[in-house]
């Protein structure tokens, strides 16, 4: 087995793993982590492509690995505003759920807006 | 050898309508406080001229204009296109952020000599950032920009859902990322197989190279999947109505109106522009299969809600339904693919102005009365007429009933299915126009009933008249004249059949 099939491998398995979890799971963090795992997997597909020197004459495609780096800083920025999320829910509520039955309050619901 | 560089007249404008908002960002930023408001709201008008000008353009020249960035041209470099449909987006979100920016004053003002707020200094630099997010998804060329594009739009969306700090904003902000995330995350790996099979990312060079092949459908499959998780097409709703109804009124009006036109815009753009040469009928078919479901569900809990802003939130989930009819109704190379696709378009315009003017005017009723709760609205009407006009007119064109811009959308997508020999899509359009006449009247009935009401604080009019004038151009709309539709039409690839 070449080395970058069995990397692809190893991508396919870690977006499967995290898909999984962000189905799964229930708990807002561990979807978040579900998500990285994801989008692990993402980024190593995207090394092979790479490798693979879609626009032929390279050895290295310098592009996918330019993407790769723009696709981890939107990572995580996205797993930075995620976590700044559910601090901010536990320290507001002190709990941390997304069922959206848990909010609704048996009140008039009168909106505070 | 080097292509030569595409740059068309007018094209350096595309750059300018990027940069605008994104400067607005940085001095809003900087600047703070009071001034954050300034600047958003300042550099409004030239906003919308800009939009004009590319509309001008495109209308004018008769094809798409082009900027190839840094004078590199595609595949080495990254184009900026804006053709006839990107022309009229740009007018239509430069036209609702506006609105929102001015009827947002009343809430978000800073001041004089206050201390700084942080929710009006986010709310104002978020306006912004959607706006710049909206246009790079409008005028992109390259796959990979627009998903960047996308994840700008959804980091912008996110904060305004819970700029009130309440917890059920928070955990509807918190679902609402989540979905958008995976979303992302798909598309993204969509990209990454387009580049592993054709090496370039730039819509129409791909559009020459792509082939029937199991990659190119996993890519399109995989990209489609994030991108209706980010529209919220039934079954991947769940977060909107939520996130929608506990936003601010203003920011609720761009959400629904703008937000999810841009994930939806972007599937219009991978299925017409990157894969017109598929045969992608069956598809195409499941795409109008879901569109039905949402539909039909959309309408349905929307009739069952208690609160006015959660019923309009699940009116945006069966609209929703309506845009993705274009799919079946507009693919392929035939006679009526054309007024499948003007329908299409005539939807998203529609629904984003009819959708603002309604949550701007729902925002004004639960501050006059103190609630949005429907069964307590009698009397409402007589106490706040405006307002209730401007949701009668929205509903007017949600339901399709002439003359509006709902009206032409679903008349067109009535008469594109019958032409197609696809009747099987005139039961969602009809049965939905029904099921929106049910629950506007819903709305509308308590309101218009005897009651006495008292009103916490009558509403500003000068913040009616930004809601009725929203819902006056849906209405507008449905006087459209063929001119308009000759602009849609521009850049529009043809697809399979005529190809070859």
């Amino acid at each position: 087995m070449s080395p970058w099939v069995l990397a692809g491998l190893v991508g396919a398995a870690l977006v499967g793993l995290g898909l999984y979890g962000l189905i799964l799971h229930p708990h807002p963090l561990r979807k978040l982590l579900a998500f990285n795992l994801i989008g692990s997997g993402v980024f190593l597909v995207f090394g092979i492509v790479a490798r693979r020197g879609a626009a032929a004459g390279f050895s290295f495609d310098p592009i996918p690995q330019a993407m790769v780096i723009t696709g981890i800083v939107v990572a995580f920025a996205a797993s930075a505003l995620a976590v700044a999320l559910i601090l901010r829910l536990h320290a507001e509520s002190g709990r941390v759920t997304l069922d959206p039955e848990a909010w609704t309050k048996p009140d008039d619901g009168a909106a505070k807006s | 050898m080097m292509p030569p560089d595409p740059t068309t007249p007018g094209g350096a404008l595309l750059v300018l309508a990027i940069l605008l908002p994104c400067a607005g960002i940085i001095l809003s930023f900087v600047l703070g406080g009071r001034n954050a408001e300034r600047v958003a709201l300042g550099l409004t008008p030239f906003g919308f001229a800009l939009a004009c000008a590319i509309a001008f353009h495109v209308a004018s020249a008769g094809k798409p204009i082009v900027y190839a960035l840094g004078g590199l041209a595609p595949p080495l470099g990254i184009a900026l296109r804006a053709d006839g449909v990107s022309a009229v987006m740009l007018v239509a979100a430069a036209v609702i952020l506006t609105a929102a920016g001015f009827y947002a004053r009343a809430k978000f003002a800073t001041p004089e000599g206050g201390p700084e707020s942080r929710s009006a200094l986010t709310f104002w630099i978020m306006l912004q950032a959607i706006w710049a997010a909206l246009t790079i998804i409008f005028v992109g060329g390259d796959l990979f920009n627009l998903y960047v594009a996308l994840e700008l739009l959804t980091f912008a969306a996110v904060p305004l859902v819970c700029i009130d700090g309440r917890p059920e904003t928070l955990a509807a902000a918190l679902r609402y990322l989540l979905f958008a995330l995976f979303g992302s995350i798909s598309y993204l790996l969509g990209v990454a197989l387009f580049y592993g099979a054709y090496g370039t990312l730039d819509i129409p060079l791909l559009a020459q190279r792509v082939q029937s092949t199991p990659i190119v459908w996993l890519a399109a499959a995989l990209m489609t999947g994030g991108l209706l998780a980010k529209t919220a097409l039934f079954p991947l709703h769940l977060w909107l109505p939520p996130a929608h109804a506990n936003a601010p009124a203003a920011a609720s009006a761009v959400l629904s109106g703008l937000v999810v036109k841009g994930s939806f815009f972007l599937t219009l753009r991978l299925w017409f522009y990157v894969l017109p040469a598929l045969s992608a009928a069956g598809a195409a078919n499941i795409l109008g299969a879901l569109a039905l479901a949402a539909i039909i569900t959309g309408s349905v809990l929307a009739l069952r809600q208690a609160r006015l802003k959660l019923l309009i939130a699940y009116s945006t989930v069966a609209q929703i339904g309506y845009l993705f009819l274009v799919f079946p109704l507009a693919t392929g190379a035939h006679v009526w693919s054309g007024i499948g696709w003007s329908a299409g378009v005539m939807q998203i315009l529609a629904h984003a102005f009819a959708k603002a003017a309604m949550f701007l005017s729902a925002g004004l009723l639960a501050e006059a009365l103190g609630h949005d709760q429907i069964a307590r609205f009698a009397g409402a009407a007589r106490a706040l007429p405006m307002t209730f006009l401007t949701l009668g007119l929205g509903g007017l064109s949600l339901m399709g009933l002439p003359p509006s811009g709902g009206f032409s959308a679903k008349w067109l997508m009535l008469q594109a299915s019958v032409a197609s020999g696809q009747w099987v899509w005139t039961l969602p359009v009809l049965a939905g126009g029904l099921l929106a006449a049910g629950y506007v009247y819903r709305i509308l009935t308590p309101a218009l009933s005897e009651g006495d009401i008292m009103l916490k604080a009558p509403p500003k009019r000068s913040r009616e008249a930004i809601a009725l004038g929203l819902a006056l151009i849906a209405l507008a709309l449905g006087f459209a004249p063929q001119g308009f539709f000759d602009l849609l039409e521009i850049g529009r690839p043809l697809a399979a059949g005529t190809l070859q």
